[in-house]
């Protein structure tokens, strides 16, 4: 089987069902020193399966995932869509707020998780089924099993299989819908400049609950290579340890990942079965593709662009990266891709636009999107397609290389991940003291943008950064906390009072 | 319990839990699996070790082995110590 190939489906979970036949001794995933095989691997997808199909899950329900990166979570990923049912992967670091938000939201009949996060969990309002693994009220983890005790599976691939919440410019998260169409789609475009191989070690310390690590894992089992889950991306010396004892091939890292293992001394590892890296969720600093390219020479570099609504946008192949190193590429394969001005009117190559693309890989909606507002997303001029207003701002050049240059609302990325200024300023808000809160991205070294947020309190009320800071931490993902806060008389208004942002820093 | 083991869980309710509904961690809670800290906290935890007890920490002692629950922090900062004297 070459790498080029390869076409996964016609299932999102049927390659990796087929190497757990074809391979069954092979290990899929190492996890914390423990080695777990596509047989094995198999057992516990089965186990999982039997004991949602036997609560009477199936085709379309949606179940939550909220597991650190593991056996467990990889396991459950797979039971859930063998099942027919729709996947919604939650991050650890998800909280009671938010969990609370997406089962209601989703209507989810059943929440898989583990011991270690019950804060989050175990004080849901709406019950769904438990399965939590390790020692709760819940109902036990189920136990690996030979044999699946279910048939059917999803009937056609444009039903659902996936739904990630992604924080939006109304402040509340919303859903992706992500048919299997939708991830085969994206996966055999990203595969065909990829090309990941069956002899591939995989080392994923992304969290494997997002796009850009959902996909390694999927592309790794299906292709038949060995995954290794880290959870060790605190400690960058034990990260690239591990990297070097299981002499991993393929690395996909973002920037703030790349920045702390850049401060360390790469060549006291044995990196040298490394052959490819990657970056994405946010531009690599040039500076930072410039030392990779240089302590790790025999490593393929790309750069690449996505966003969850349709994985893959848009890579910068490995020759490119000395020469342009701040462009994101021209597109990926079997995509239609353009820039618009702020009148829908397509620009010609050399403008400055936001970027719109149009493809299989595109997500076909919103959950629960209120009908009739268009949004981000829209049918596309072929049956299958989708188009998506990115929301990014991009100059192209006379060869159609684009070089991203802004965004047309207010988000921004911290450590990589998004921030809608909104969804913190109404956090912030929740406290009895606080007035009004605006909130913005300052840059920051470590971070790339750090969230500051600044805060107007209420006639004699006193409350400290900590506090705030604290709140926020509570109640959101920690990267959407402010780093800083500063307290101040009021805030820059239009004249039609609405906050402007761009007057604070 | 111990001055260290005090001085960190007073650091960490400061900063990092939210007063009413957040669980202090035990002792041997791992940090990491209880989303107590994320990448950027343990380099404010760091920095806090440092400042607290007056010694730098090697980026090779940066491993949960040293850093990721009360009985860690004590015990390796217990060790940092007594090499200093």
């Amino acid at each position: 089987m070459t790498a080029l190939a390869f076409l996964p489906g016609p299932f999102v979970h049927s390659a990796f069902d087929a190497r757990c036949l074809e391979v069954p001794d092979k290990t899929a995933v190492v996890a914390a020193d423990r080695e777990v095989s596509y047989r094995e691997l198999d057992e516990r997808v089965n186990g999982v399966a039997n004991a949602l199909h036997a609560a009477g899950i199936g085709p379309g329900d949606r179940v939550l995932l909220l597991l650190d990166s593991g056996v467990d979570f990889v396991a459950s990923l797979h039971a859930v869509w063998r099942l027919g049912a729709v996947v919604v992967p939650l991050g650890p670091q998800t909280k009671a707020a938010k969990l609370a938000h997406v089962l209601a939201d989703t209507g989810a009949r059943a929440l898989l998780t583990q011991a270690s996060l019950a804060p989050a969990w175990a004080g849901l309002s709406l019950a769904p089924l438990v399965w939590a693994q390790g020692d709760t009220a819940a109902q036990p983890w189920p136990q690996p099993a030979t044999t699946a005790r279910f048939s059917g599976g999803p009937g056609n691939a444009s039903e659902l299989a996936t739904l990630i919440y992604t924080s939006g410019t109304t402040g509340v998260p919303k859903g992706v819908m992500l048919s299997h169409a939708n991830m085969l789609a994206a996966w055999r475009a990203v595969q065909a400049y990829l090309q990941l191989a069956h002899d591939d070690v995989i080392g994923l310390a992304l969290p494997p609950s997002f796009s850009y690590g959902l996909y390694h894992v999927l592309m790794g089992l299906g292709i038949g290579a060995t995954l290794v889950l880290e959870n060790t991306a605190a400690f960058p010396m034990r990260l690239l340890q591990r990297l070097a004892a299981q002499r991993v091939t393929v690395f996909p890292g973002v920037p703030t990942l790349w920045a702390s293992l850049l401060a360390l001394d790469l060549s006291a590892h044995d990196l040298s079965a490394l052959r490819l890296i990657t970056n994405a969720a946010a531009a690599l600093p040039a500076a930072h593709t410039a030392q990779l390219r240089e302590r790790l020479p025999h490593a393929r570099l790309l750069l690449m662009y996505g966003l969850t609504e349709c994985m893959r946008a848009s890579y910068l192949p490995h020759e490119e990266v000395d020469a342009r190193p701040d462009s994101v590429g021209r597109g990926i394969p079997h995509q239609a891709h353009w820039l618009e001005d702020e009148h829908g009117q397509r620009l010609p190559q050399g403008s400055t636009g936001e970027l719109v693309v149009c493809g299989a890989h595109v997500s076909v909606g919103y959950w629960n999107a209120p009908a009739g507002q268009p949004g981000r997303l829209t049918p596309g001029p072929h049956p299958g397609e989708n188009t998506l207003h990115t929301g990014d701002l991009f100059r192209s050049d006379a060869d159609g290389w684009l070089y991203c240059v802004g965004r047309t609302d207010d988000m921004f990325k911290s450590r990589g991940e998004k921030v809608y200024p909104l969804e913190v300023e109404h956090a912030i808000c929740e406290l009895p003291g606080v007035r009004e809160a605006a909130v913005i991205g300052i840059p920051d070294e470590r971070l790339g943008l750090a969230v500051k947020a600044f805060v107007r309190l209420r006639e004699g009320a006193t409350l400290s950064e900590r506090e705030i800071i604290r709140h926020c931490l509570a109640r959101l993902e920690s990267w959407m906390a402010p780093k800083t806060v500063a307290f101040v008389d009021e805030l820059p208004l239009t004249e039609s009072g609405k906050l402007r942002r761009r007057d604070l820093a | 319990m111990s001055t260290i083991k005090a001085d960190v869980r007073r650091y960490i309710e400061e900063n990092f839990l939210l007063g009413a509904g957040a669980v202090s961690p035990s002792d041997d809670d791992s940090f990491l699996e209880h989303q107590v800290l994320d990448s950027t906290g343990f380099l404010e935890l760091v920095a806090h070790l440092e400042e607290t007890y007056g010694f730098k920490i090697g980026d090779d002692e940066m491993v949960p082995e040293n850093l990721d629950s009360l009985n860690a922090i004590e015990a390796f900062v217990q060790r940092k110590q007594q090499g200093a004297v």
